[in-house]
C-alpha cells in the first residue's frame, strides 16, 4: 500500500486530486489537510510516501512546510504559480502539477513518480529540498523554524542577526535563537538586501538593529546591536556596511 | 490661445484704420513743411500704400514659412530686400507723378535717405512681429502636443493599473470548476456563470468611467461568491450599504483590487474562518468606503507606508483627483481596515 496526503486549502482542489486517486486503488489516502501546519502533523504521523502539496496557503506555504517536514517526504505540487516560477522544478526529482490540470497530466506526473519511486532516500530528498534555488515571488518576508514540536514564523523584522553553524544557522531574535538547516548563501539572497547585510563569512545582519559600528582591537570593527549583542566586521563586511550606510569614509 | 491674434476681419479693420490714421498724419506733417495740399495727400497715400503692400507681402511669407532662428542672415537680407522694393518704387512713382516740377523732385531726392531709414524700421518692425507670432503659435501648438501625449501616457497607466487582475485567481478558479464539473455539474455550471459575469463585468469597464456603487457592489459581490465556492465555509462576508450612497459614483473597479486585497490577506494570514466586510457611508458629498478584514499582528504587520500592496488603488486615485489623502489603512489589534474616499462633486 502506498500513503499519500493531500495538502491543500482549497476543498475542491483537494477533490479533484483524490478523484484522479481512485484510478490507483494501491494508494491510499491517509489524510487531507487545510493548510501547512495540519501537514506537517500529518506528515509526521502518517509518513507518507508521497504527498500532493500547494504553494500559496496561509500562514505556513509549502516551500516553508517543507523545510519543516520530518520525514522529508516524496512531492508532487498542485499550484497555480505561473510556469516561470516552477522552472526552478524542472530538473529536479519533484513534479508540479499547473492548476487547473487534466487527468492526461496527473497520470503523466504519477508515472514520472513511480518511475523513480525509492531512488531517493528522504535524507536526499531533504537535500534536493535544500539546494533548490527557490524562486519565491516576493522575496522572503518571514522564516519558518520549528523547535520541538512548535513551528513559529519569524517575520523578517524580528531577526536581528544569522550566524552560521557548521550544516545549520543560527537564526537570533531579540533573546532567542532558532536552528534551521539552510546555508548563508541561501539567506542571502532571498531575505531582503535592503534590510539584511552579510558583514561576515558567518555572519547576517538587519541593518535597522544596529546601534552603531564601533573599532575592535587595530584594524577590525564590531556592529553593536541593539539588545547588545557585538558582530564581527570582515574587512569587505566593513566597507560594504560604510556604503550600506552611506558612510564613505 | 488664438484670440490674442484675433480673426482676420478684426486684423483688416485694425490694418485699415492705422493706414488712415498714418495717411492724414502724414498729411498734415508735409503741409506743415510747406508742401501744398494736394501733393501732401498724394505722397502719404503712397508711402503708406507702399507700406500696406510690403506688409501683406511679408503676412503672407510668413505664412507658409518661418526661418529657423539660425537663419538670420536669411532674415536680414528679406527685410533689406523689400526695404530697396519699396524706396525704389517710390522714389521712381513720384519722378513719375511730378515729372515737371523740379523742386518738388529737389525735395523728395533730399529726404530720401530720411524715407529709407523710415522703410527699414517699419519693415524690421513688422518682419520681427510676424517671427515672433510664429514662434508664439509653434511653441503653443508643441504645448498642447506635450499635454496630449502626457494625457495619453496617463490612460495608458490607469489601464495598467486596473488589468492587475491576479491570474492565481483566474487559474484556482479554473481548477474549482474542473472539481464541480465531476460531482456537481449543476455546480459548476454555475460557478461558470458567475466567473464569466465578473470577467465581463471587469473586462468592459472604461478607466476614467465613474459608476455607481451599487454597479461597483455588483461586481464585487460576484468575485466574493466565487471566492466561497473555492475555500468554501473559511470566508464569510458582509456588505452594507446605507440608502444615500448607493447611487454616488466612484471610479470603475476600484473597489475591486481593495477587497482582493483584504480578501488575500485575510484568507493567508490566518488559518480560521474570516470574515470580510464592506461598509459604505454617504458623508458631506463624500463616499466613504471601509473594507475590513482580520489579521495577525505577529506575522504581517503592515509594513511601509499604506502596506498591503495598496499603492495602485492610491496611484488611480492620485492619476483622476490629483489628491494622495483619499487612501487610508489603519489596523486595530487584529482587524486591518483600508478606507477610500471618493469626492462626489467632480
Amino acid at each position: 500500500m502506498i500513503k499519500t496526503v493531500i495538502i491543500d486549502d482549497e476543498p475542491l482542489a483537494r477533490t479533484i486530486v483524490a478523484e484522479y486517486l481512485q484510478a490507483y486503488p494501491e494508494i491510499q489516502i491517509m489524510q487531507e489537510c487545510n493548510d501547512g501546519f495540519e501537514g506537517v502533523k500529518a506528515i509526521a504521523e502518517h509518513q507518507p510516501d508521497l504527498i500532493f502539496l500547494d504553494i500559496q496557503m496561509p500562514k505556513l506555504n509549502g516551500f516553508e512546510m517543507l523545510e519543516v517536514s520530518e520525514p522529508a517526504p516524496s512531492v508532487i505540487f498542485t499550484t497555480a504559480f505561473d510556469e516561470y516560477a516552477m522552472k526552478a522544478f524542472d530538473n529536479n526529482a519533484i513534479d508540479y502539477l499547473l492548476k487547473p490540470f487534466s487527468k492526461e497530466r496527473f497520470d503523466k506526473a504519477m508515472q514520472k513518480w513511480f518511475n523513480q519511486r525509492g531512488s531517493a532516500s528522504p535524507e536526499e530528498r531533504k537535500e534536493t529540498l535544500e539546494n533548490i534555488p527557490l524562486k519565491h515571488a516576493e522575496e522572503q518576508n518571514r522564516i519558518a523554524v520549528k523547535f520541538g514540536n512548535k513551528i513559529s514564523i519569524i517575520p523578517a523584522q524580528d531577526v536581528y542577526y544569522i550566524e552560521a553553524y557548521d550544516d545549520y544557522v543560527k537564526i537570533f531574535t531579540e533573546k532567542d535563537y532558532f536552528l534551521k538547516k539552510k546555508t548563508m548563501n541561501y539567506f542571502e539572497q532571498t531575505l531582503s538586501s535592503s534590510d539584511f547585510l552579510r558583514v561576515h563569512r558567518s555572519f547576517i545582519i538587519r541593518l535597522q538593529h544596529i546601534t552603531r559600528v564601533e573599532p575592535y582591537e587595530k584594524n577590525s570593527y564590531v556592529a553593536l546591536m541593539k539588545n547588545g549583542k557585538k558582530i564581527p566586521l570582515s574587512r569587505t563586511g566593513y566597507s560594504r556596511l560604510k556604503s550600506e550606510l552611506g558612510l564613505y569614509i | 490661445m488664438n484670440k490674442l491674434y484675433g480673426t482676420y476681419r478684426q486684423i483688416l479693420f485694425i490694418s485699415i484704420g492705422w493706414w488712415l490714421f498714418w495717411i492724414i498724419a502724414q498729411t498734415f506733417a508735409f503741409h506743415r513743411i510747406g508742401i501744398s495740399w494736394s501733393h501732401s495727400i498724394l505722397e502719404s497715400m503712397i508711402t503708406t500704400g507702399v507700406l500696406a503692400v510690403i506688409g501683406f507681402i511679408i503676412s503672407n511669407t510668413f505664412r507658409y514659412y518661418q526661418p529657423v532662428s539660425k537663419n538670420f542672415y536669411l532674415l536680414l537680407g528679406y527685410v533689406l530686400f523689400l526695404t530697396a522694393i519699396a524706396g525704389n518704387t517710390m522714389y521712381f512713382s513720384f519722378q513719375w507723378l511730378h515729372e515737371d516740377d523740379h523742386y518738388y523732385q529737389d525735395h523728395i531726392l533730399r529726404f530720401m535717405p530720411l524715407r529709407g531709414m523710415f522703410y527699414l524700421l517699419m519693415i524690421t518692425l513688422m518682419t520681427s512681429f510676424f517671427w515672433f507670432r510664429n514662434k508664439l503659435k509653434e511653441q503653443g501648438s508643441a504645448l498642447k502636443r506635450e499635454e496630449e501625449t502626457e494625457s495619453l501616457m496617463r490612460e495608458a497607466e490607469l489601464a495598467k493599473l486596473r488589468q492587475q487582475l491576479q491570474p492565481h485567481f483566474l487559474f484556482n478558479s479554473l481548477n474549482s470548476i474542473s472539481a464541480l464539473a465531476g460531482s456537481k455539474p449543476e455546480q459548476a455550471r454555475r460557478m461558470i456563470q458567475q466567473l464569466s459575469d465578473f470577467l465581463r463585468g471587469t473586462l468592459r469597464k472604461d478607466d476614467q468611467q465613474l459608476v455607481s456603487l451599487a454597479e461597483e457592489i455588483a461586481v464585487v459581490s460576484l468575485y466574493l461568491d466565487i471566492e466561497k465556492v473555492r475555500f468554501g465555509h473559511r470566508l464569510n462576508t458582509e456588505i452594507e450599504a446605507d440608502k444615500n450612497s448607493l447611487e454616488m459614483k466612484l471610479p470603475a473597479l476600484i473597489l475591486q483590487p481593495i477587497v482582493e486585497n483584504a480578501v488575500k490577506f485575510g484568507l493567508y494570514d490566518t488559518t480560521e474562518a474570516i470574515t470580510i466586510s464592506i461598509n459604505a457611508t454617504a458623508n458631506q458629498n463624500q463616499l466613504v468606503i471601509a473594507v475590513r478584514n482580520p489579521f495577525d499582528p505577529n506575522t504581517a504587520r503592515p509594513a511601509r507606508g499604506t502596506g498591503f500592496g495598496l499603492s495602485s488603488v492610491q496611484r488611480r486615485l492620485y492619476l483622476l483627483f490629483a489628491r494622495n489623502d483619499l487612501l487610508e489603512t489603519s489596523h486595530d489589534q487584529n482587524i486591518f481596515t483600508t478606507t477610500i474616499r471618493i469626492p462626489q462633486n467632480k
